[in-house]
């Protein structure tokens, strides 16, 4: 009998079975640190926007506001499209977006509560240095956008539904330019930075704000086209999900997080925000820059 | 063409550098595919087993949408996870969207077809007299099963292989489920798709080196594993 177990069961297998049991205590520890607690009590869940993701100012705001209250905020960047729908079936506990119609439409709808601006920039219309359409003859940005409309020069829409989008269609609805030829618009799907990447190769024009437009100084060829004067707004606001609807979330910490970005010490941070010189964001209420 | 050679000498340099989050990000990429595989092996292999052995009405067709969710999409997958996870979701109790648990449950999932495909694979190129022969020296059902698994395990670590790379190089799925989180639910792939989108290429190339470094150190830690043949 004992023949028989050495035949099945050589020693070679019985050290190849004491390797495996020492790579699955590696796996056990692995799936231990993935097991690791979920978000809890000290947890903050925000969806924020990918402009501020990519301008870098959740990275100087966020580790801030966590050693000041002691808890993790976990940030999940999106559009605001999706970030408002994450909002809606109470995925996150607050919004930092930028698409004020929505916004406002939102909360009247109930999802959200405690609607607050907290920062501003300008949108401004980027485009190839050679400006093939002639768009910086335009005075403003919606009758530059006619322009290039008139002229079907190549044009990068953010097509996903974001604040940004959002603006460009009600700039293309000012114009009633909405209709004309859709299919000479290239509808991207991309956060705001990837859009521009594209449009620097494709060299079409495109609207951006001007804080993720600073912040690829230098990764492309664009130029700014066309600014309004005054700067064609972009705000920044903060809406807390409604917990009459979505009672798990973290309310009272949303709440402290929305108080705190309206602090001097978070206004600082914001106003001095800088990317290659140049400040990206004014805070709400504060002095213009 | 000096963008990329400039953004590969960046890499190395973030690497030898000892980035925290660069290595946070790594870390969770390892602890979760590990996790993944931990999950899904025993289940696939077991179910690989006994696709080999039994026979049963509707094993063809089994077998055959196996195969055909070899190829399905990751995005697809994660879709599906999110809206079981979200809270509006059947699971939405449990709290597990955006967490490194939602992001292995998901690649588990995604790996489960890949490793009970590969494993049946290599159980059928066994001797079938193996496990008979087990069975009439006194050998439990439990104890052929597992002579009969290490006869093939040379197949099965490849099985296991394969896994691990498609449950590490996945980012749809990471992405929905997980979203991204700095320093939580950020792993290497859902880095690279972030910070490429930012245009910091150095950054993307050096995870991706990352990447293929983890590739071969999996082979070569599984091969060892598989005992010389």
């Amino acid at each position: 009998m004992v023949n028989c177990y050495n035949y099945f069961m050589p020693p070679r297998i019985t050290k190849a079975a004491a390797k495996a049991a020492a790579a699955m205590m590696a796996v056990a520890a692995a799936v231990a640190i993935v097991i690791a607690p979920a978000a809890n009590d000290n947890t903050l869940r925000i969806a924020a926007t990918t402009s501020v993701h990519n301008a870098g100012l959740t990275d100087a705001l966020v580790p801030v506001f966590e050693a000041e209250c002691q808890c993790r905020v976990h940030v999940v960047v999106a559009g605001s499209g999706k970030a408002l729908k994450l909002g809606e079936h109470g995925d996150v506990d607050m919004l930092l977006v930028h698409a004020p119609e929505s916004e406002r439409q939102y909360v009247k709808d109930g999802h959200g509560i405690g609607r607050q601006t907290i920062m501003h920039n300008a949108f401004v219309l980027a485009g190839p240095p050679d400006d093939p359409a002639n768009a910086a003859a335009a005075n403003t940005i919606a009758e530059a956008m006619k322009v290039i409309a008139n002229k079907g020069a190549p044009f990068i829409s953010r097509g996903d539904d974001s604040g940004t989008h959002k603006k460009e269609m009600q700039l293309w609805r000012q114009n009633q330019a909405e209709n004309i030829n859709n299919k000479w618009r290239i509808q991207s799907g991309a956060g705001m930075g990837k859009a521009l990447l594209m449009a620097d190769e494709k060299r079409a024009y495109i609207l951006t704000d001007s804080a993720t437009f600073a912040a690829l100084r230098g990764k492309t060829d664009l130029h700014i086209i066309k600014k309004d004067n005054p700067p064609l707004r972009n705000e920044y606001s903060i809406i807390i999900i409604n917990p009459a609807r979505h009672p798990q979330t973290n309310t009272p910490l949303a709440r402290r997080f929305a108080g705190w970005l309206l602090s001097p010490t978070a206004r600082a941070i914001i106003a001095n925000h800088q990317k290659f010189g140049e400040r990206l964001f004014s805070p709400a209420g504060g002095a213009q820059q | 063409m000096t963008e990329p050679a400039s953004a590969f000498a960046q890499a190395v340099h973030l690497l030898i550098s000892g980035d925290a989050a660069l290595w946070r990000i790594i870390g969770v990429s390892i602890a979760v595919s590990m996790a993944a595989l931990a999950a899904a092996a025993p289940l696939s292999i077991a179910a690989a087993y006994f696709l080999a052995h039994r026979r049963f009405a509707g094993r063809r067709f089994v077998l055959a949408a196996l195969q055909s969710l070899l190829s399905f999409p990751t995005v697809a997958v994660g879709l599906i996870l999110y809206l079981l996870l979200s809270r509006r979701g059947v699971l939405g109790a449990f709290d597990l969207l955006f967490t490194p648990a939602a992001m292995a449950a998901g690649q588990a999932i995604i790996v489960f077809p890949v490793l009970t495909v590969f494993a049946l694979a290599a159980l059928q190129k066994n001797d079938n007299r193996i496990t008979e022969t087990a069975k009439t020296l006194g050998a439990s059902k439990l104890r052929a099963a597992i002579t009969d698994i290490a006869e093939a395990r040379f197949g099965i670590v490849a099985a296991l292989l394969t896994g691990f790379g498609r449950a590490i190089s996945e980012v749809g799925c990471a992405l929905m489920v997980g979203g991204n989180i700095a320093g939580y639910t950020r792993n290497i792939t859902t880095a690279i798709a972030l910070e490429t989108s930012a245009g910091k290429f150095a950054e993307g190339i050096a995870l991706g080196m990352v990447l293929v470094f983890l590739a071969l150190a999996a082979s070569v830690l599984l091969s060892r594993l598989q005992a010389n043949r």
